[in-house]
């Protein structure tokens, strides 16, 4: 499957939506980083909805695969250990940045918070020169 | 009871967008980081994903401006911090790097997780040991 930019905007839209309900209907940031901690490390009250969340994210793929082909493709060419390390720099970052592309790029960009703001700028550029390095160290 | 699945629909929701946006293959993500061109050609296609997201849940908040409390919920729980720290900063950087060398950022690594394929299982559990890392071992109290 090669997402278009209509997938991209079409599937930026549903999570738009998605993050629309879980704020005026739960009251709640979308944040998957932090929704998911809420799971690894539950608090009494506060962990079957987070639960649910998660495994709704699971359904969704599970649904997008019915009618999409192949779109879980890797082809990066990433290494076990790369990959490893990335999931390892992704958990303790997010945790200490306080979120994520959903919870700070969508969510807090769409309330005009200046933390988010500030956060996304800097996790995209950061995400631009790591993958700069990647490829002169790769590539020569 | 309604506020689970409340959740079950929007994280249903959520993890389909993620999956129709391309967010999910860490190719695109790695591409569309790939602003120098280095190696191979920009993609800023997946740019469309938050241009899309944005769009509409921009307006959710003007419509909360309007609504005391959220339709199942007493309150809202929304972050209030305005502070730029340190915290952030680093957090911000580290996920970055992070991203931009695995292709993936936690949404789309958990909705992969239902490929079946070794990165996706990698990742997550990597990402959970990140975390608890920061919780136990690296938290200022």
């Amino acid at each position: 499957m090669e997402a278009s930019w209509i997938n991209a905007l079409i599937g930026g839209g549903m999570i738009g939506l998605a993050a629309t309900i879980h704020l005026l209907v739960s009251g709640r940031v979308a944040g998957v980083s932090s929704i998911y901690f809420g799971v690894i490390k539950p608090k009494a009250g506060d962990f079957l909805w987070r639960l649910k969340f998660v495994v709704g994210l699971i359904l969704g793929g599970l649904l997008g695969s019915l009618f999409l082909s192949d779109p879980f493709v890797n082809v990066s060419g990433r290494s076990v250990l790369a990959v490893i390390a990335a999931g390892v720099l992704v958990g303790f970052g997010t945790k200490l940045g306080s979120g994520c592309t959903s919870g700070h790029g969508v969510c807090g960009i769409s309330r005009m918070s200046p933390r988010s703001i500030v956060a996304t700028l800097v996790f995209m550029l950061a995400g631009i020169l790591a993958v700069r390095l990647i490829s002169f160290v790769v590539g020569g | 009871m309604k506020q689970g699945l409340v959740a079950l629909i929007v994280g249903t929701l959520f993890g389909l967008g993620l999956t129709v946006s391309g967010m999910t293959q860490p190719q695109k993500v790695i591409s569309f980081l790939n602003v120098f061109g280095h190696g191979g050609q920009w993609d800023p296609t997946l740019a469309f994903v938050m241009i899309g997201a944005i769009s509409v849940h921009f307006f959710a908040y003007r419509v909360k401006k309007h609504k005391t409390s959220p339709f199942f919920g007493d309150k809202y729980y929304l972050p209030d911090r305005k502070d730029i720290d340190k915290k952030l900063i680093v957090g911000a950087v580290i996920f970055g790097v992070g991203w931009g060398l695995g292709g993936y950022c936690p949404g789309p690594a958990i909705t992969s997780l239902v490929s079946l394929k070794l990165e996706p299982f990698l990742f997550v559990t990597a990402m959970t040991m990140g975390m608890l890392i920061q919780e136990y071992v690296f938290k200022q109290k």
